[in-house]
């Protein structure tokens, strides 16, 4: 919302400076957005009368002006533009003004051999309007070298507030002014409420059926008017704020909606069809052009006022450019009405159409104002385009506003959080326009007619307060509960944050990307289509990420794009399916895990570096990883003899392996890459509550080691026999550890070697020959049992 | 005296014969023929009772001396050599010292993990826990129940992403806001309530200030004493707390929230001068948030006796903390995954937020 100081004061009998009256806006809840002085780029501008204009003596175009610029020297200027002619007042600029339309410094200069020592500005040049036809004209009473930012009216400050959608009050200066005064910031100022009296009957018929929609509408014909520009000073403050004048009417209308927050509607009575005009719904597929030049297509339950030929207007929103006002418009229909805001929400919504009189309407207007608004937009008419006025026709009725709501002033204290005295309180509320009535248990209040968003106690209780100035609330500690600050987190929450400071110890690099990725990956990681957004940002964010694994894999794509091709990079966050959210953990490594150095060769990327991760990461979860299985049948998205899942019994904790080359091929990433995800929340909490450890319990006897070789079929899973070697002797072996892998000669085709060094612990008393030897052929026995093993010769 | 003589110059030739090898094996050669069971000097001592007996005394004297000198000297010229094959052995064991250790990567947390855990720890101190919500969520959750009907304007501040909806009908959005969670918290637990809950949101926005998704955290206390001074001084700790600036000030000013009542934007003291943004009390304000009393209206919906409860709720922008305490520069760069970046603006695992041994380094 903007508006300009003189126009605050057309409502604000005040002597506040801007500054203080800059600070007391944003104070009180109307958030100042921005203070625009247009005078300060036009200080060096000077009215110049153009004393002579003769033709250039060099170019047909072109004419040699003596300038009065009010000193005793007339200035020589070259000026091409069509009006330049003596007599003229216009605007002038000495040379080392800089134009505000260039931004360049004006420079003395030669024209076809004619010096020309300034410029004559047009309105565009000055940044003040589009017209470049030609300089610009001042009124006659301009005086030479006078500054002409006053006489163009742009020395007044504009504002700009921010509103917050519940101060449809305030989107209207009278609203601003009137929240000023209650703020101590001067009086606000009578408005005339005379009636224009009616000097006939309006020959047309108005027929409201739309009443749920438009529960009131006001029209009044206005015959002999004429339609020219409006005057300066409207047009200045039109301008001011952003708007193009257009022609009186239509200037008036807009006027009205700015300063009262009063919409008006203006008819050119000879343009519609038939002499009636009915404020219905429309109907499916009527059309409208509307003044914007666009032509939407209405549906049922949009409001219309409509004549013999169809919607015209489009209530509350826009009106349409049939019967819109021309210069030779002579008979008028003035409406004045109160649209429902949530249809006109709806509608302007449903058909993408955002008007100054929608932004008003939608946030609930005044009901009551609508006869001031019209008797005083009927009489600006009068005054500035002639005229006679008939009598209003009135259809339907105001909605009821009046309602009343039981305040405690207690509750100030109680709920602000400082105390107001009961008489300040009223004093506040009353010039705020809000009516009280005093009774022992507190206040009865009735909110003003312009304020719909007022319905309960706590809303009173915030007028009260930011008249008051919220910096008066003092600073209070929240009372502690307990002494010894608890754990904000629980231990599922713990985890997340324990999980990203692993993976970050381990060497990846923490990523945050989109929770949505493009939907032709999202489908080859599984993305169901009830995931998919109804309204995207782009193709490349339509479905909400069924993995993250893509989109660390369009990072390592970035990265490598600028050099960098070994990329370690994990995430945490959500991953979304059919049945809700996850948070998974996810990471990828691409290129080289180690790359080339003096120690050794460079070694690409493979499955078991990403086994690693995600072994890490379970076990820094209290995950026993000895319990764990891979099963090496991986999902779609990975290489299907390079990756696996990772279980505790028939859970699924994680996964692992090199990206599958399709994926790879689908995002555009060329080279090695594995990548892991460990579901967190699968991963089970630990199970003790205590802060106690089993009790630590050593041998007083030195472990042993001993090496079996075995000779496997090449597709037995190694997890497989070192699970069975483990399990030969669980009280005496506590560990198993594969250290070979060996096929080739000597262990036969189809076979493996697999090299696993054992570790046994005697518990009593140091081990005979004959006992290691006993163990030992069980370690043979169960492997042989278990995978077809056999001791390697 | 003859054989006082002899052994006078047995001395000298086996002390200079020790002191003239060169090596070990030379050395312990020397040894086996002195000391050794048929060494010279044993066999001497052993023919001891073939002296004269009035001369054994002398004899035996002498010749333990030569024994204790050769052993001696053998034993000195025997750390001498080792210490000279020491020094030997490690002149040739010289490797380039400057030549570079292996690479060990480290990686980064993102400034958001880093910044949700700070908060964390500050909101603990006051008593706050951590709420979480999916971020799909329903129309109602994310909209009606925090008092936006469907036709409201407030609606149009937030740039919805739409899902298809639910199995049963309901309209489902991703959520614009963390507030579904103060929802979700209120309808499962009864006051008193103190949470917080961090996570992402999404609006369909995107340009330099914009990103269609980023975090935010919601705050929530619920109880039957809580007022607008208790909101004031909350966020007065944490601000100040977060920012590390004791006296950093703050400015509550009236605004509107339909979930709020009263509401209030916070701004935070800063100076602008020179293009350089600067937290602190310097006479500028910075918008850091929005805040208020939550509405009688949102209580009763999540099934909270309005009339005995009341309570307040504030909402921040996780980035734009980040990127006022961290300066960091564009919003976008954090979901871009850019290595140079989370290098840069990233923190060691080890830089775990803690107020008792400082939030930072």
């Amino acid at each position: 919302m903007k508006f300009t100081l003189s126009w605050l004061k057309d409502h604000l009998d005040t002597a506040a400076s801007l500054d203080e009256i800059a600070v007391t806006l944003t104070r009180i809840g109307l958030e100042v957005e921005g203070i625009e002085d247009r005078s300060a780029p036009l200080a060096s501008f000077v009215v110049g009368e153009i004393v002579e204009a003769v033709q250039h003596p060099n170019a047909d175009r072109l004419r040699v002006c003596q300038v009065n610029v009010g000193k005793d020297a007339l200035v020589e200027v070259v000026c091409g533009a069509p009006n330049a002619r003596a007599g003229l007042k216009t605007a002038f600029a000495a040379p080392g003004t800089i134009i505000p339309a260039s931004g360049e410094t004006l420079k003395v200069g030669a024209i076809r051999g004619v010096t020309s020592n300034g410029m004559l500005c047009s309105t565009r040049e000055l940044k003040l309007g589009e017209d470049h036809d030609g300089i610009m004209e001042l009124p006659a009473a301009a005086v030479p070298g006078q500054p002409i930012a006053p006489l163009l009216g742009v020395d007044d400050p504009v504002i700009e507030i921010n509103l917050t959608p519940n101060r449809a009050d305030c989107a209207g200066v009278r609203g601003i002014a009137r929240d000023l005064a209650a703020a101590g910031l001067g009086a606000l100022k009578p408005i005339d409420t005379t009636p224009v009296p009616g000097t006939f009957k309006s020959q047309g018929h108005i027929v409201l059926e739309a009443t749920d929609a438009c529960p009131i509408f006001l029209g009044r014909a206005i015959k002999n008017v004429k339609n020219g520009p409006s005057p300066a000073w409207l047009q200045a403050r039109l301008t001011a704020i952003g708007l193009r004048p257009i022609s009186a009417l239509v200037d008036i209308t807009n006027y009205f909606t700015f300063d009262r927050c009063r919409p008006l509607h203006v008819f050119d009575v000879d343009k519609i069809a038939g002499s009636t005009l009915t404020i219905r719904s429309a109907r499916d597929g009527e059309t409208i052009e509307a003044l914007n030049g666009k032509t939407y297509t209405l549906s049922e339950g949009m409001t219309v006022i409509a004549d013999a030929e169809g919607p015209e207007s489009l209530g509350g929103i826009m009106g349409g450019e049939r019967t819109g006002c021309s210069a030779e418009t002579h008979r008028i229909i003035l409406e004045c009405a109160y649209f429902d805001p949530k249809r006109t929400a709806e509608t302007g919504r449903e058909l993408q159409v955002n008007s100054d009189a929608r932004y008003r309407f939608e946030r609930g207007l005044d009901p009551d104002g609508l006869f001031d608004g019209l008797e005083a937009a009927t009489r600006m008419i009068l005054d500035l385009c002639g005229g006679e006025a008939a009598e209003t026709i009135v259809n339907g009725a105001a909605p009821e506003w009046r309602r009343t709501i039981e305040h405690r002033p207690t509750r100030v204290a109680t709920l602000g959080g400082v105390g107001v005295t009961p008489e300040r309180q009223q004093e506040i509320l009353n010039a705020l326009g809000f009516a009280t009535e005093i009774h022992p248990a507190g206040f009865t209040v009735t909110p003003p007619s312009w304020r719909a968003d007022v319905e309960g106690e706590a809303d009173i209780v915030e007028e009260v307060l930011r008249i008051e100035g919220y910096d008066k609330i003092p600073e209070t500690h929240l009372p502690r509960t307990v002494a010894i600050a608890q754990p904000a987190v629980d231990a599922a929450q713990r985890r997340v944050a324990w999980a990203k400071r692993l993976l970050a110890s381990r060497g990846l690099e923490e990523a945050v990307t989109w929770s949505f990725m493009d939907g032709k990956i999202a489908r080859l990681f599984g993305a169901p289509d009830s995931l998919e957004l109804v309204n995207p940002i782009s193709a490349d964010l339509s479905v909400m990420r069924p993995s993250i694994l893509p989109n660390l894999i369009h990072a390592a794509v970035r990265n490598a794009a600028r050099g960098f091709g070994d990329v370690a990079l994990f995430e945490v966050g959500p991953v979304f399916s059919e049945t809700g959210q996850a948070t998974i953990a996810t990471g990828i490594r691409t290129g080289l895990s180690s790359g080339r150095h003096w120690t050794g060769k460079p070694k690409a990327v493979d499955a078991f570096d990403a086994k690693a991760d995600a072994l890490a990461l379970l076990a820094s979860l209290g995950m026993d990883t000895s319990k764990l299985q891979v099963d090496a049948n991986p999902p779609l998205w990975l290489h299907p003899g390079q990756g696996g899942l990772i279980k505790l019994g028939p859970t699924v904790l994680g996964t692992f392996g090199a990206l599958h080359p399709d994926i790879l091929d689908a995002i555009g990433f060329d080279g090695p890459c594995v990548g892991f995800t460990v579901d967190l929340a699968a991963v089970p909490l630990p199970r003790s509550k205590g802060t106690g450890r089993p009790q630590l319990v050593l041998s007083a006897f030195q472990p042993l080691k001993r090496d079996f070789a075995f000779i496997v079929a090449a597709d037995v899973p190694a997890e497989k026999l070192i699970r069975a070697v483990r399990g030969a002797d669980k009280a005496m072996i506590v560990d198993a550890r594969l250290f070979d892998v060996y096929t080739g000669p000597g262990v036969g085709e189809g076979n493996k070697s697999l090299a696993i060094e054992v570790t046994l612990q005697p518990v009593e008393r140091t081990l005979t020959d004959v006992e290691i030897e006993a163990i030992a052929a069980k370690i043979i026995a169960a492997a042989g049992k278990e995978t077809g093993a056999t001791l390697r010769g | 005296m003859t054989d006082t003589d002899d052994l006078g110059a047995l001395r000298a030739e086996l002390l200079a014969k020790i002191a003239a090898t060169s090596d070990e094996a030379t050395l312990e050669q020397l040894r086996v023929e002195t000391l050794g069971k048929k060494g010279v000097i044993t066999l001497r001592m052993a023919s001891l009772g073939q002296v004269a007996p009035e001369l054994r005394r002398e004899v035996g004297q002498a010749n333990n001396e030569l024994k204790n000198a050769v052993a001696e000297a053998i034993a000195a010229r025997q750390a001498e050599l080792g210490k000279a094959a020491r020094t030997a052995k490690l002149a040739a064991e010289r490797i380039d010292v400057t030549l570079p250790v292996r690479p060990e990567a480290e990686g980064h947390i993102h400034p958001i993990s880093q910044t949700i855990e700070e908060l964390i720890q500050i909101f603990a101190e006051m008593g706050f826990t951590v709420a979480e919500g999916p971020e799909i969520e329903s129309d109602f959750n994310n909209f009606t129940a925090l008092n936006i009907p469907p036709e409201h304007p407030a609606r149009q501040m937030h740039d919805t992403f739409y899902l298809p909806p639910a199995a049963d009908g309901a309209a489902r959005v991703l959520r614009t806001h963390t507030s579904p969670v103060q929802v979700r918290t209120m309808l499962s637990q009864k006051p008193p309530i103190r949470i917080i809950a961090p996570g992402r949101t999404y609006r369909s926005d995107y340009d330099m200030t914009h990103t269609p998704m980023f975090h935010q955290v919601e705050g929530l206390v619920i109880d039957e004493a809580t007022h607008m001074g208790h909101l004031r001084g909350c966020l007065t700790e944490f601000l100040r707390a977060f920012f590390q600036i004791d006296d950093l000030p703050l400015r509550f000013r009236p605004s509107f929230f339909p979930f709020t009542e009263p509401s209030a934007e916070v701004d935070i003291g800063c100076s602008r001068k020179g293009g350089q943004l600067k937290l602190g009390n310097h006479g500028d304000w910075l918008e850091i948030l929005g805040c208020g009393m939550v509405h009688p209206k949102v209580l009763e919906m999540c099934g909270i006796d309005s009339t005995r409860y009341q309570g307040f709720a504030f909402g921040m922008g996780i980035e734009r903390i980040a990127m006022l305490k961290y300066g960091i520069p564009d919003l976008r760069t954090f979901f871009d995954a850019d290595l140079r970046w989370i290098k840069h603006y990233g923190f060691s695992f080890l830089d775990q937020p803690s107020l008792g041994l400082g939030l930072n380094r």
